[in-house]
């Protein structure tokens, strides 16, 4: 950022596009414009396709024609053999953008007799350069004339004369050469060709093959010095800048539903972070691909795209697999959303896994990448460069906040939370799959050894596979340790007897109070009828005796009245006697 | 592909035009210069003094400058400067350089047992 601010960058060296992918980062902007530039590597590495990649893509994308003047291969093999790469050179040449032209010499036909120059080649070049306008131009392998002019010292001041007569001319040249001994050309092209030199390397390592490029000399400009693996494919030529990541990414606090609703929610009950890296761990048959197929269904559902890697197993048998465990991954592959791709890890060397993976993703862009397994890798690499490697992938994933899911397989001898590969402090979640051996019987259980940036369940978790997918259980911990298949079956079943008992239990004593109810009612019952007969009966007796009375009373007025001077006396008397 | 083909048939019919001319060892020679350059006039005087005095009358020779015609230089495939080439008798020969070596210039064409 610094440089920016510095003034002498404002009139830094004006840089040609190549248009070739990857290439135009590591250099940062391309070519020296108007400077001639060495491409040297040995036989069959890719120079002359460097070559015309950077004038096809010159003419095609920058408006910049160009010329191939070639000493090696004749117009019409090379208009076929760059066909294949989708070129269409006869097209360009057609419509004035590129000039071919085929420098033949016959070491037999000539004759040298005296003083001369290669004015001849300088007056053939100009007149190609100015019939089309180019302002590219590459000679392909100039070294082919040491073959067929005798004359060293003519030949050399000569091309000396030519390399200035470009820059004169303002052309971005590049100028081809095959790798000597011990300096980068046969002929030490290097001394005459000294602003820019790229190195173009083929090695072949354990049997497989890798392609390099280095820029090894850039005057007046930065550029990455790493060497950086890169592909010829049927676009053409691509350069991986890989190397040339940081720790810069930004992050994301989006969450992402692992697919499993159950591991979702040991995960704060929603997921992983979107970007973050994942890595399911476990013993061979512990449902790893499982998981994954899960976490790819869930992102399609949402209306993502996944990229799946799978290097063991072929796309149409991963789908049948899942199939059965009802995930159905087909749909989702026709729709465009879900990418299969399956590689042996042996089909090509670690730098073009890297190189293959990172084009596959841009030209894809997913949201999700999911590699299974990562630690075949491991067959004949040494695991420093497997880590790297894999570095390099995360790094990448995240830089594009791509959430990235890695299965590893852990061999059951070596200790489980050391994964292979050696890449845990890459891994932003890690779950961990293993297999539990009870009673004669091989359950598997997960749990999530890390989670960056959550409160993550700290459980082990009976992990299911089912017709409807994964599911996880909550295990039974007892004195006999973690209680899982059959084991934790019989334990449930014990724990359902338990409370049925109970429940018969408080059952059988609502009855017994009921009816308990229902005796002291019906005794209430009885009481009160009783009551009820004996009321009655004291209320007609109470009656009969007031009618006893009553007519006892009538009678005594009756026998009054028949003896009313007795009585009548009997008052008087009573009267006059005081 | 056209022009070539045109090409081959100019080269077929000045082939057979020279065909009783190849009898007679016709020698059909052509000198590619660069405009007035010391090596173009060197090549050219010793040129002449060759064929002069070793091919007198049965020789035609065709100057070119290569900046007034630089579209020759790529059909004929010429690279250094100056250039002869020997078109008839056959084989075809390039002969590059200021032709001061009189004996190389003898042997690229051919003469030397005259």
């Amino acid at each position: 950022m610094r440089k920016s601010e510095h003034p002498l960058l404002n009139i830094s060296l004006k840089k040609s596009p190549t248009g070739i992918q990857g290439f135009d980062e590591i250099t940062a902007g391309g070519l020296p414009a108007g400077r001639p530039t060495l491409v040297c590597g040995s036989a069959g590495c890719g120079k002359t396709l460097f070559g015309i990649e950077f004038l096809v893509r010159g003419a095609t994308l920058y408006n910049e024609p160009g010329v191939f003047m070639s000493f090696e291969e004749t117009n019409d093999e090379l208009i076929m053999n760059v066909a294949s790469l989708g070129f269409d050179l006869e097209d360009l040449i057609k419509h004035k953008k590129i000039a071919l032209d085929h420098v033949h010499i016959e070491r037999s036909e000539i004759e040298e007799t005296g003083e001369y120059d290669l004015e001849g080649l300088f007056i053939r070049l100009g007149y190609a350069i100015d019939s089309i306008g180019a302002k590219r131009v590459v000679l392909d392998t100039i070294e082919s004339l040491f073959a067929g002019l005798p004359n060293q010292l003519i030949l050399r001041a000569e091309l000396r004369r030519l390399f200035h007569w470009l820059k004169e001319k303002g052309v971005t040249a590049i100028i081809t050469g095959e790798r000597g001994e011990e300096t980068l050309t046969r002929q030490g092209l290097e001394e005459y060709v000294s602003d820019c030199v790229i190195m173009l390397d083929h090695r072949v390592t354990e049997q497989t093959s890798t392609r390099r490029l280095r820029v090894v000399k850039y005057r007046g400009s930065l550029h990455g010095t790493n060497e950086y693996p890169f592909l010829i494919d049927e676009t053409g030529f691509s350069v991986l800048p890989v190397t040339s990541l940081g720790l810069e990414h930004k992050v994301s606090n989006e969450r992402i539903s692992s697919g499993i609703t159950e591991l979702d929610k040991m995960l704060e009950g929603k997921g992983y972070y979107r970007g973050s890296t994942v890595l399911v761990s476990g013993t061979a048959g512990v449902g790893k691909t499982s998981m994954a197929a899960h976490f790819a269904e869930a992102a399609c559902k949402r209306g993502e795209r996944v990229l799946y890697f799978c290097f063991e197993e072929s796309p149409s048998q991963l789908m049948r697999n899942m199939r059965s465990i009802g995930i159905n991954l087909e749909p989702w592959v026709h729709k465009g959303l879900l990418q299969f791709q399956a590689t042996r890890p042996t089909f090509y060397g670690l730098e073009m896994h890297l190189a293959v993976t990172h084009k596959a993703v841009n030209a894809f862009k997913p949201e999700i990448v999911i590699m299974d397994p990562i630690n075949t890798f491991i067959l004949g690499d040494t695991e420093n460069e497997v880590k790297s490697m894999l570095m390099r992938i995360v790094d990448f994933l995240k830089g594009n906040q791509i959430t990235a899911l890695f299965t590893s397989l852990t061999s059951s001898e070596s200790a489980l939370e050391s994964s292979d590969v050696g890449i845990s402090s890459l891994i932003d979640t890690w779950l961990l799959l293993r297999d539990i051996e009870l009673n004669g019987e091989r359950n598997r259980g997960m749990y999530v050894l890390k989670s960056r940036g959550m409160a993550n369940s700290n459980q082990i978790r009976e992990f299911i596979l089912t017709d409807t997918g994964v599911k996880l259980r909550e295990v039974y911990v007892g004195a006999g340790g973690v209680l899982t298949g059959s084991a934790r079956i019989a334990q449930e079943a014990y724990e359902n007897a338990g409370l049925l008992r109970r429940k018969q239990d408080i059952e059988r004593k609502r009855r017994e109070m009921e009816r308990k109810r229902k005796v002291m009612e019906a005794r209430v019952a009885a009481l009160h009828a009783e009551f009820k007969s004996q009321e009655s009966e004291a209320l007609k007796n109470l009656e009969a005796e007031q009618e006893i009375i009553r007519l006892q009373k009538g009678n005594e007025i009756e026998m009054a009245a028949s003896r009313k001077s007795v009585a009548e006396k009997r008052k008087t008397k009573k009267h006059t006697k005081p | 592909m056209k022009k070539k083909k045109e090409e081959t048939k100019k080269t077929t019919a000045s082939f057979d035009e020279a065909m009783p001319g190849l009898h007679e060892g016709r020698y059909i020679l052509r000198l590619f210069i660069t405009g007035t350059t010391t090596k173009s006039v060197l090549a050219l005087t010793n040129l002449k003094k060759i064929c002069e005095e070793y091919l007198e009358g049965r020789y035609e020779l065709e100057v070119i400058d290569l900046y007034q015609n630089p579209g020759l230089a790529k059909d004929e495939q010429i690279i250094a400067a100056p250039t002869l080439i020997k078109k008839l008798p056959l084989p075809f020969r390039r002969i590059i350089g200021d032709m001061s070596d009189i004996e190389k210039v003898l042997m690229g064409l051919e003469i030397k047992k005259l």
